[in-house]
């Protein structure tokens, strides 16, 4: 009986001490990369391609997700707003919705499961088929070639799509605003205008996202680059940088909300 | 001294305290091809990267042109790593880069040369493996002999010093192995280069090789040029060189007698 | 070749991207109608500023004018000191009445100016001197009771100065 408790609480323990060692080394991971940047902005090819696997063919999940987001907050928040008789405030609704929160977490959270899971297979499989050894013996450093151009382009694509996210869900918010439930455009452009501040909600928004690109890249490079080289090591690395790109966003959510909201 | 281009001393190495290897010595001379063969499972990649500095050795050192392996910063290790090209077991080939430009990688990496050079360079190598005209094609579209031979023309890109070898004849049909074979001289000699092959054919291997190195359980067993070899009588290299599945390394791994495990039932 | 039409569309990814933040500034954000350019700055005191908040809109006949910059205690007065930030483009005669509004039932609240008859207009750093508080409901309905249970006693106006 003592025997199985004792067990257990080891077992409890080597998995916090693990989870803590894992942190130390991603942390250490991100000052290398950090410290490498430079060399990767000085063959900013190599970033451009990586922006456009991790940014741009993440666009169209984005931009559908972004309508239908936009069209479901319109209607809940017309069905509502109705019963206090202040229909035209769906546009500010929508707006503050998605560019205070909507927006940089959902996005981040697509970005985890399109962009985030790939490059954690793609960077685990260099290391399983030994590109990343092979890269290492030529003198050259992975972390410099491949990991950073990866990181930065995921934080230069993460604001990119989350101000996309929101515009387009605004777009798609109108769309069931205005020509289907028969709110004033007018009501609906203005409201928004003399209610979203540009610093308190939109710069704030792509601040949060710039976090969460920073967040969700490292998370799924470090997930990769720790993978055990078999194929259950990456696969189980892909589900980790899902979960833990997921619980980072949220959490990171409310504190920086937390920080922002001072008044 | 400065006739052996690589040289292993007294050297130990192993992960939490389980020792792979047990004080080893070698030396490798300049412009030979040098085999080190054993079991699977023997040490023998871990060698080539205590070479190539990826490892540190518990114990004794690892002496590449002179210079102490372990006790270089990294750019001092990074320095080192240009004169030496390795192929890996599968060839590790970059699979989002074209054929040509895997092999360009180092020469980009490392140089500044004009794109007009670079081609030149790349084709040239690519010709020396034989596959010139698989230059537009992607790793994936090649067999496993052809993408070993690319990553054999990207390891010599900026002719090294030390070529490495990991298991160069792993999963290959008997053509192919001997087109790797044929190469690895070829290339050895055209280059005035130092092979390093680490492999368990033991055939393909003697034809070409000037030196074999034996090694077994941490330690080196046996060693000599191939035709010494061949008639030596020590139990286990007679064992591994004819192939025979019982001897010195035993057919069963340890476990306990197999009466008393087949009547222990199931008061465990 | 393959390069370019890569490059292209990174190219096309940023400019959405900057032409989505353009957007969120000057269609959804304030950042057109509230780039109220050169201000001067008025104070204004007042006894109770309800639930007033700094970035709150000052308003003059309906259009927004200006803005609520900060409100600070006067521990001298026991008063709410209101900073407005106001248009140059809209003078005040210096006799201006500021009060505390409320959009709508529970809307928020807001500065309204209601311009006077002075010859000479609001300077920068002027302190406008007529002001009435914010309505405070609590207080409103107990004076409501207060003058229903004593009909003779004179109702005290809302609080002028």
């Amino acid at each position: 009986m003592f025997d199985r408790i004792g067990k257990a609480l080891s077992g409890t323990g080597h998995r916090i001490i693990d989870r803590i060692w894992r942190f130390g080394s991603a942390a250490r991971m991100f000052v290398y990369v950090l410290l490498s940047s430079a060399d990767s902005f000085k063959r900013i090819r190599i970033v451009t391609k990586e922006i456009y696997s991790t940014g741009v063919l993440s666009l169209v999940i984005i931009l559908v997700s972004a309508f239908f987001v936009g069209m479901v907050l319109a209607l809940q928040g017309y069905n509502t707003l109705q019963k206090y008789g202040s229909s035209e405030a769906i546009g500010v609704l929508v707006a503050l919705a998605l560019v205070r929160e909507l927006g940089p977490v959902v996005t981040a959270l697509l970005f985890a499961g399109r962009a985030g899971t790939a490059i954690t297979a793609e960077i685990g499989l260099m290391k399983t088929t030994e590109q990343l050894s092979a890269m290492e013996m030529m003198a050259v450093s992975p972390i410099s070639r491949v990991i950073a151009p990866r990181f930065w382009a995921g934080v230069i694509s993460m604001p990119i799509l989350a101000a996309l996210f929101s515009m387009v869900g605004i777009l798609g918010g109108y769309l069931v605003a205005v020509p289907i439930i028969g709110v004033d455009s007018g009501a609906f452009w203005s409201q928004m205008q003399a209610n979203v501040d540009f610093r308190d909600d939109i710069v704030n928004g792509i601040i949060k996202s710039v976090v969460f690109g920073v967040a969700c890249s490292m998370i799924a490079l470090f997930e990769g680059y720790d993978a055990p080289p078999t194929a259950e090591g990456v696969s189980r690395a892909t589900t980790r940088t899902v979960v833990n790109s997921s619980l980072a966003v949220l959490g990171l959510d409310f504190i920086l909300t937390s920080f922002m909201i001072h008044t | 001294m400065s006739d052996n281009i690589v040289e292993i001393n007294d050297l130990s190495f192993g992960y939490n305290g389980r020792l792979i290897h047990k004080g080893i010595n070698m030396v490798f001379p300049r412009g030979k091809v040098i085999a080190i063969m054993g079991g699977s499972g023997s040490g023998k990649t871990t060698l080539l990267r205590l070479i190539g500095g990826q490892l540190r050795p518990v114990e004794g050192k690892v002496t590449v042109d002179n210079e102490i392996v372990h006790e270089q910063s990294r750019d001092g290790i990074y320095r080192l790593r240009r004169k030496m090209g390795m192929l890996f077991q599968f060839g590790a080939l970059f699979t989002d880069l074209s054929v040509f430009e895997n092999v360009a990688f180092p020469i980009r990496e490392h140089t500044n040369l004009p794109e007009s050079m670079i081609r030149d360079f790349v084709l040239l190598k690519l010709n020396a493996v034989g596959l010139r005209g698989a230059h537009n094609l992607m790793p994936t579209e090649l067999s496993g002999g052809m993408s070993r031979r690319v990553a054999l023309a990207r390891a010599v890109a900026l002719d090294p010093a030390i070529i490495m070898y990991d298991e160069p004849f792993a999963g290959l049909d008997p053509i192919s192995m001997g087109v790797i074979c044929n190469l690895i001289r070829r290339l050895n000699d055209a280059l005035g280069a130092t092979s390093i092959v680490v492999t368990h054919d033991v055939h393909e291997m003697f034809s070409i090789a000037d030196y074999v190195y034996f090694v077994s359980d941490g330690r080196v067993v046996a060693e000599g040029t191939p035709q010494e070899l061949k008639n030596s009588t020590a139990p286990f290299v007679h064992q591994f060189v004819h192939g025979e599945a019982d001897g010195p390394v035993p057919f069963h791994y340890p476990a306990p007698d197999f009466k008393s495990e087949l009547f222990r039932g199931y008061d465990v | 070749m393959e390069r370019t039409t890569m490059d292209l569309w990174v190219g096309i990814f940023a400019a959405l991207g900057a032409a989505a933040i353009l957007g969120l500034a000057m269609k959804v954000g304030n950042l057109t109608s509230s780039s109220i350019g050169e201000t001067y700055t008025v104070t204004a005191a007042f006894e109770n500023v309800g639930s007033l908040k700094p970035k709150a809109p000052v308003k003059s006949a309906g259009v927004v004018v200006g803005r609520v910059d900060k409100i600070q205690f006067d521990p001298k007065t026991y008063e709410a000191l209101v900073t407005l930030k106001v248009d140059k483009r809209y003078p005040f005669p210096k006799d201006t009445f500021a009060s505390i509004y409320t959009a709508g039932l529970l809307g928020e609240q807001y500065i309204g100016l209601e311009a006077g008859g002075d010859e000479s207009n609001l300077k920068n750093g002027d302190k406008i001197k007529h002001t009435q508080d914010a309505v405070v409901l609590e207080k409103m309905i107990s004076q409501f009771l207060y003058n229903k249970a004593s009909d003779t006693k004179p109702s005290e106006s809302t609080d002028t100065k």
